[in-house]
């Protein structure tokens, strides 16, 4: 009994205790371990993201040529500059061309490189392997091979030459250019897609297949309207992913054709970079930033809406 | 889809996707060989699968034209460095926006997540600024930084939020009983067990690193502060053309260690990057 005094005496010293209740709870303790955590990166992005983005506004509003050391504000006048830039037609266009091919290209290959991948045979390992390395090649190092390949008398116009195609100069063409750096860039890296869609491929029940083999269903049709709808989660994903990086192509284009032959492969980031890196034009090269920034922003919001229509489902 | 497969189809199969393969293989295959080759066969026809009389020279032209040991360097300390440092802030952000309740955590991490929908291209110009301002350009600073506090590391901040989420929380709840503090129970319990989601941000943001182009041209100057990206199309005659032997023997010191470690690793590097859902 008397032990039990004393436990009782103790809850009753509690409130005296509570009334010097320390100013460091366990939750705010925690609070204040949750802003910690992640100072660095909200610091970085307030540093590196943000502040830019502003600035880019900024710099979009002024005169502004490094070498002259000209910095003045002129308003929208970079914009109106934008309906006037004879080239920016061109660019947008080829952009665009790129962008599209690469998507097209890219998805068609990586599903039917997972599909191939995803039957039951032996090896298949050492195949995805083959098809994945070029990822992890040093993409400048991956381009300087191609641009070699792809000489007028480089090893492909060798190997056409065997069989009796007279290949062209693609580099030089406008056309063969423009599909040059698609297929470059697509056989880069369609081995991330591909991996995307092999892990969809094997998340599907197999009980579907059986239950539309039953039902007497070929397997065009099994994959059209089972395969497609199963993984369309992973279409919208590996589709948002490659149109924003096809947005940001650079190396490929500066490594091969340098934008040329005349604008035919200068996508917008690489017009970005010769007005405020090669031309000294900051100001219109900020706003060329901000024609970036609006298209990567209108697509991926697009593309959002899109799930809504199609998407089977969400994982 | 996984069903058994007839022999002759199989055939076909293995057929189809050694064609298919040719694309992935040969340029790596073509970029070795004719690094090896002396300069009057390189573009000599019939193209030539296997360099007659293999010979080094080109090797060792890329040491003598450009301080290629340095920028070997150079590339491989700012990859780590970045590596790590993306690791650590990532894995923090990530821990505390999935584990941690604190005021405006949702708001925060929309602020932060708009980084993704801000492609480092959009603000070259104004970081090119800041960094002129600052006195750090023709310096690594620009390239260990950006990756690692800006947009290119909200990716890897999203992918540890989305694992920690995915992790059961009876082990760190049993921790904190225990009286571990939320720092202990990060380093000692979470961290361990997020090893697969750290392993595949580790292995894109170091090849991110390795790839990164457009910002060493526009933010480096000097030949021995360049990265290997930047110095492979350095490697020009007198008349700017390129000197493809020398440019290929570069070429394949840049990719093959990288390929070596992905043909030991393969797992993890496809597999980490499947589940997590991700490219770099």
């Amino acid at each position: 009994m008397s032990q039990t005094d004393t436990r009782v005496d103790r809850v009753g010293a509690r409130p005296t205790l509570g009334r010097a209740r320390p100013y460091w709870t366990t939750r705010r303790r925690d609070q204040l371990t949750g802003y910690l955590f992640i100072a660095p990166q909200l610091l970085g992005s307030a540093v590196f993201v943000i502040l830019p983005l502003i600035l880019v506004v900024w710099y979009s509003l002024h005169e502004w040529n490094v070498l002259a050391g000209t910095f003045e504000f002129v308003g929208t006048e970079n914009y109106s500059a934008l309906a006037e830039d004879t080239n920016l037609g061109p660019v947008l266009r080829a952009t665009g061309l790129f962008s599209v091919g690469l998507v097209v290209f890219n998805l068609a290959l990586a599903l039917l490189l997972a599909v191939l991948l995803n039957q039951k045979l032996r090896g298949t390992i050492v195949f995805r392997t083959l098809f994945f390395s070029p990822v992890v090649v040093s993409l400048v190092a991956w381009t300087i091979v191609w641009g070699f390949l792809l000489q007028d008398n480089g090893g492909i116009n060798g190997l056409l030459d065997t069989i009796g195609v007279d290949g062209p100069n693609w580099l030089r063409g406008e056309t063969t250019a423009m599909i040059s750096v698609v297929v470059v860039q697509v056989f880069k890296n369609v081995g991330l897609n591909m991996v995307l869609f092999l892990a969809a491929l094997q998340g599907v029940p197999a009980e579907l297949y059986e239950a539309a083999e039953v039902d007497g269903a070929g397997r065009l049709r099994q994959f059209r309207r089972i395969t497609v709808p199963m993984i369309s989660p992973t279409i919208l994903l590996t589709s948002i992913i490659t149109v924003v990086g096809s947005l940001q192509v650079f190396a490929q284009i500066a490594v091969l054709t340098q934008g040329g032959p005349g604008t035919s492969t200068t996508v917008l980031v690489y017009y970005l970079y010769q007005q405020a890196f090669q031309f000294h034009h900051f100001g219109y090269g900020a706003t060329l930033s901000i024609v970036l920034f609006g298209i990567v922003l209108a697509l991926t919001v697009l593309q959002w809406q899109m799930r809504r229509r199609w998407v089977h489902h969400e994982s | 889809m996984s069903r058994e497969v007839p022999l002759r189809a199989k055939l076909g199969l293995y057929a189809i996707l050694m064609v298919l393969a040719v694309p992935f293989v040969f340029p790596t295959w073509w970029m070795v060989t004719s690094s090896l080759k002396p300069v009057s066969d390189i573009f000599s026809f019939p193209p030539k699968l296997w360099p007659g009389d293999p010979e080094l020279d080109a090797y060792r032209r890329v040491f003598e034209l450009q301080p290629f040991g340095q920028q070997y360097l150079n590339s491989l300390y700012i990859a780590l460095v970045v590596t790590v440092g993306t690791l650590a802030v990532s894995a923090l952000a990530g821990y505390a926006f999935a584990r941690i309740r604190f005021r405006g955590q949702n708001v925060l991490f929309l602020v932060i997540l708009a980084g993704l929908l801000i492609p480092s291209e959009v603000t070259i110009v104004p970081l090119f600024q800041m960094f002129f301002k600052l006195g750090l350009v023709n310096t690594h600073w620009p390239l260990i930084l950006v990756p690692i506090l800006g947009a290119p590391s909200v990716l890897a901040t999203f992918i540890m939020r989305q694992f920690f989420i995915s992790l059961p929380g009876e082990l760190e709840e049993a921790a904190r009983v225990d009286g571990l503090g939320r720092f202990a129970t990060f380093w000692k319990i979470a961290l361990p067990l997020s090893r697969p989601a750290l392993g595949a941000v580790a292995i894109f943001t170091f090849l991110h690193s390795w790839n990164l182009y457009l910002e060493p041209i526009v933010f480096l100057s000097s030949p021995e502060k360049f990265t290997l990206p930047q110095a492979l199309t350095q490697f020009v005659d007198a008349y700017g053309g390129p000197m493809w032997n020398v440019q290929l023997a570069a070429a394949s010191m840049t990719a093959l260690p990288v390929l070596a470690v992905f043909v030991v690793a393969q797992k993890q590097f496809v597999e980490g990057l499947a589940h997590t859902g991700l490219k770099g």
